[in-house]
């Protein structure tokens, strides 16, 4: 019953620079309140995805449905209406708003993007979009530059939000943030969700990020989905390699040796051969994984695509292996 | 003490923006300077270089390494220093390298102005990246053909080749990915042993520098609000702003808040 | 504890005009100039001790005088006072400096910005023409230009306009393409603002600042030009008072009629001067956000 969910991805292939950044990724949005996540490292094809997504770039091939409707095939007037739906919020503080307009006109200009309202609705709506985000009246003369970081990203998403959007793609909203600031304004998102019965898609390379507000997530891999589940099983008992390595890489608080991760990376190279794009990193590798391209496949409640998905479960306990020791 | 820092007073046009009152690193240590944006860390860790004046910062206090006063030394005195004794790895190792200047060429030159001559340098060269995980072939890359990893570690590497005692880190792993912030915490963990490195390590990310510093020192508004033991700041930590800090951190485990 | 001054959420008010002027004294400098010069150039026909010696006058007892009281840079070979006419000429060079820059601005500016914010084939053909049009050096423009009309200030002005707009839409272009990078204007995109509405409203006003600097740098360099051009013969004609033909007319005479050549020779240098330094100075200013001490 594809009507029912909000976003729906299949297969989408995607080139950049002439590299293919994103290869045969597929997942589901449902209509909110509800959250994606999509975690990655460096050249995992996560921004190009959310790109794709809202059309700020070309897919090569596959589906892009919202509410059924093939996005990438959207006429010009359709198109329009489509960026009314969905709205992406960026991961630079700094470049996200004109530094020659100010906060008011900004957020004006968004209000009025599809329809025409008088001033006076205008102001009100510019009036109580800064309040959600935790901004005053006061700011509506500002300029970007004379505001802080956090605050720019929230009059970013004050900008998102001003048409009034179904989903709203964050790309690494909080990640050029400080700690303490980045806290709130993930508060905010978390407030905005119930408030709007918001949909996002998040993107982050944070896990932690992501388990505070994501339902279900995504992990890719060098343009490869590697596994996706439900957020808490999915980071509880991650069944890929990839996702343990990760898992074990994010630093917690508890002053604990850890156990090093793989050596190091190869340098980051297209591979259109047919094996696990893993395969060069991971612990748990055997010939097959260089052969054959491990399709994702049912495995513990979710989709993962590794051949040895049973066996990288089943030594997540084990001491000599990249675990979360807990 | 390796490096002892006392009443540091750093200012721009007047404004002052760092007053910090005592900061050490003992031989052999790791001590993490933690803070937020506009805390002054990174203007600290100039300082120490001998870097802050470049930039227009008048610096008073003292800062002494093994008891020798480092303000007030001359441009060429300090020049001694710089590499030698106290070497300086930043956040964008790429952009920190000279793009035209092949890695193994970069190491030679470095080498042979703190007086070693080319081919003790070439072998130095060989073997520091043997210290760092990485094979002799990436000497003969230029630094846009490195992975942010390979870059943070060929910059570690330099420090090695030097063989400088103290290496002042900042926000070495804060551009890279998680996985490669793991492994550069590793190595640098490691070579605190083998090389008998004094690490002060500078960081946003209270979570990392919990993984791998000793001692902690927390940095706000330009002075240092709370310092100690690792284990000690994060279990009792007394400050508010400590309090903060450790409270924003995003936490795995923390369940869903959406 | 300490006496730290700011801190990460310290908002700045904007900076007032005084305070301004006064943190950048060589833009003080240069505007005050600048001003000076405009003014002068505006009441002319109130300044000028002899209004008429601007124009057809000629006073045969009165050549080649040296400065004095009553004509303060002396007289010219047809006996005109020197003053008056440099005073009348800062009228022309301000006025040919005005035609040629604003017309490069409404020519240069707009193809610019559109070649830089499209890209692709629009911004392939617009530099291509641009490139023709670069291809022409202004003195063999003027010279063919006088060949077959009479020389004047006018067609002057009109041969250096047709060689100096291309530079304004390569500039224009550039910052245009880089502004078009930035997030911002992805945000317009992904907001549904049309691609005129984002031009317009954002990308053009971000690519101003480097146009108006050049602009600012660029006076001195008509002025030069044009006086270049009257220098040769292929500008101003008598009895315009034009200041690099007033150097023409004098040089013959130098050394010992000195004041023909250094009065006219000086005004085209402080204006050039000037307008450099207001370049300088703005460049300054338009950009505030100045990083001191980032940690």
């Amino acid at each position: 019953m594809s009507d029912a969910l909000l976003l729906e991805v299949r297969d989408l292939v995607v080139s950049f620079d002439g590299v293919r950044a994103v290869e045969g990724v597929s997942f589901e949005i449902a209509p909110g309140p509800f959250g994606l996540g999509l975690v990655g490292e460096s050249g995992s094809g996560k921004t190009t995805i959310a790109r794709a997504v809202v059309r700020l770039l070309e897919a090569d091939r596959g589906e892009i449905r919202f509410l059924g409707a093939d996005v990438r095939r959207l006429g010009r007037a359709a198109l329009r209406r489509y960026r009314q739906s969905v709205q992406i919020v960026f991961q630079d503080p700094d470049g996200t708003l004109d530094p020659r307009m100010r906060i008011g006109a900004a957020l004006a200009e968004a209000v009025t993007a599809h329809r025409k309202l008088p001033r006076a609705a205008v102001n009100e709506r510019v009036d109580r979009l800064l309040h959600e985000v935790g901004l005053e009246e006061r700011h509506r003369r500002r300029f970007p530059h004379q505001l802080s970081g956090g605050q720019r990203q929230r009059v970013a998403i004050a900008r998102a939000l001003a048409v009034e959007p179904r989903l709203l793609v964050l790309d690494e909203p909080t990640s050029a943030l400080d700690v303490t600031v980045q806290a709130k304004v993930l508060e905010l998102i978390a407030q905005l969700r119930d408030q709007h019965a918001l949909a996002y898609l998040l993107i982050s390379h944070n896990l932690a990020v992501i388990e505070q507000l994501c339902e279900e997530t995504v992990v890719l891999y060098r343009g490869r989905v590697l596994e996706v589940g439900p957020t808490e099983q999915l980071l509880n008992r991650p069944a890929h390699p990839y996702t343990q390595a990760l898992r074990a890489a994010v630093p917690d608080l508890e002053p604990r040796v850890r156990a090093s991760a793989a050596a190091a990376a190869a340098l980051p190279v297209r591979h259109e051969t047919a094996r696990c794009p893993y395969y060069t990193r991971c612990p748990l590798a055997v010939e097959r994984c260089r052969d054959e391209q491990p399709l994702l496949r049912d495995v513990a409640g979710r989709s993962v695509a590794c051949h040895r998905a049973e066996d990288a479960l089943a030594f997540a306990g084990h001491p000599l292996h990249l675990a979360s020791g807990s | 003490m390796k490096l002892a820092l006392r009443d540091v007073r750093i200012a721009f046009e007047g404004r002052t923006v760092v007053a910090l009152d005592a900061l050490d690193l003992a031989e052999n240590e790791i001590v993490g300077l933690v803070g937020e944006s506009g805390s002054g860390k990174s203007i600290t860790a100039l300082a120490v270089m001998g870097l802050a004046r470049s930039l227009g910062a008048t610096v008073t206090g003292s800062i002494a390494l093994d008891g020798r006063e480092l303000l007030g030394l001359s441009e060429r005195q300090l020049r001694q220093v710089r590499g030698r004794r106290v070497a300086m790895i930043f956040q964008s190792p790429v952009s920190a390298f000279n793009p035209l200047v092949r890695v193994g060429d970069l190491f030679v030159r470095t080498l042979r102005v703190h007086g070693v001559d080319s081919t003790d340098a070439g072998r130095r060269a060989e073997d520091a990246l043997r210290e760092v995980l990485l094979g002799p072939e990436l000497l003969r890359r230029y630094p846009h053909q490195l992975s942010g990893g390979q870059a943070q570690r060929i910059a570690i590497a330099l420090a090695v080749a030097l063989r400088s005692d103290v290496l002042i880190a900042d926000e070495p792993t804060s551009a890279l990915d998680v996985t490669v912030q793991a492994e550069i915490i590793e190595l640098l963990r490691m070579l605190r042993e083998r090389e008998r490195l004094s690490i002060l390590f500078i960081s946003h990310d209270l979570a990392v520098v919990a993984q791998l510093c000793d001692r902690v020192a927390v940095m706000r508004n330009g002075s240092i609000v709370e310092s100690g033991t690792t284990a000690g700041l994060l279990r009792h930590p007394s400050h508010p702003y400590t309090r903060a800090l450790l409270a924003a951190v995003p936490r795995l485990g923390g369940g869903r808040t959406a | 504890m300490t006496d730290v001054a700011f801190s990460e959420a310290e908002l700045a008010p904007p900076r007032p005009l005084r305070r301004l002027l006064r943190t950048n004294p060589l833009l003080a400098f240069a505007a005050g100039l600048v001003l000076l010069l405009v003014l002068v150039s505006a009441l002319a026909p109130l300044i000028a001790p002899y209004p008429a010696d601007a124009g057809n006058a000629t006073h045969p007892l009165e050549t080649f005088l040296p400065p004095s009281w009553h004509h303060v840079f002396g007289t010219d070979p047809v006996g005109r006072d020197l003053f008056s006419r440099v005073l009348y000429g800062t009228r022309i060079s301000l006025t040919v400096a005005a035609a040629v820059i604003g017309f490069s601005i409404a020519v240069g500016l707009p193809l610019g910005v559109a070649a830089g914010a499209f890209g692709g084939l629009a911004d392939t053909i617009l530099m291509r023409v641009t490139d023709i049009f670069l291809a022409f050096p202004a003195l063999l423009l003027s010279l063919a230009l006088a060949a077959v009309l009479s020389p004047s200030v006018t067609n002057a002005t009109i041969a250096i306009a047709v060689t100096w707009w291309p530079w304004y839409a390569r500039l224009a272009r550039g910052t245009a393409a880089s502004v078009a990078g930035r997030p911002f204007i992805a945000a317009c995109r992904a907001l549904g603002l049309s691609p005129l509405r984002t031009i317009v409203r954002h990308v053009l006003p971000n690519s101003l600042t480097p146009v108006i600097v050049q602009a600012s740098a660029d006076v001195g360099g008509v002025i030069l030009t044009s006086a270049a051009l009257s220098f040769l013969g292929l500008g101003a004609q008598d009895p315009t008072p034009e200041w690099g033909l007033m150097v023409n007319q004098g040089q013959a005479y130098f050394p010992t009629q000195w004041w023909l050549v250094t009065f006219p020779g000086a005004a085209i240098l402080l204006t050039a001067l000037a307008f450099n330094l207001l370049g300088d100075g703005l460049r300054d200013v338009l950009d505030p956000r100045r990083v001191v001490g980032r940690t």
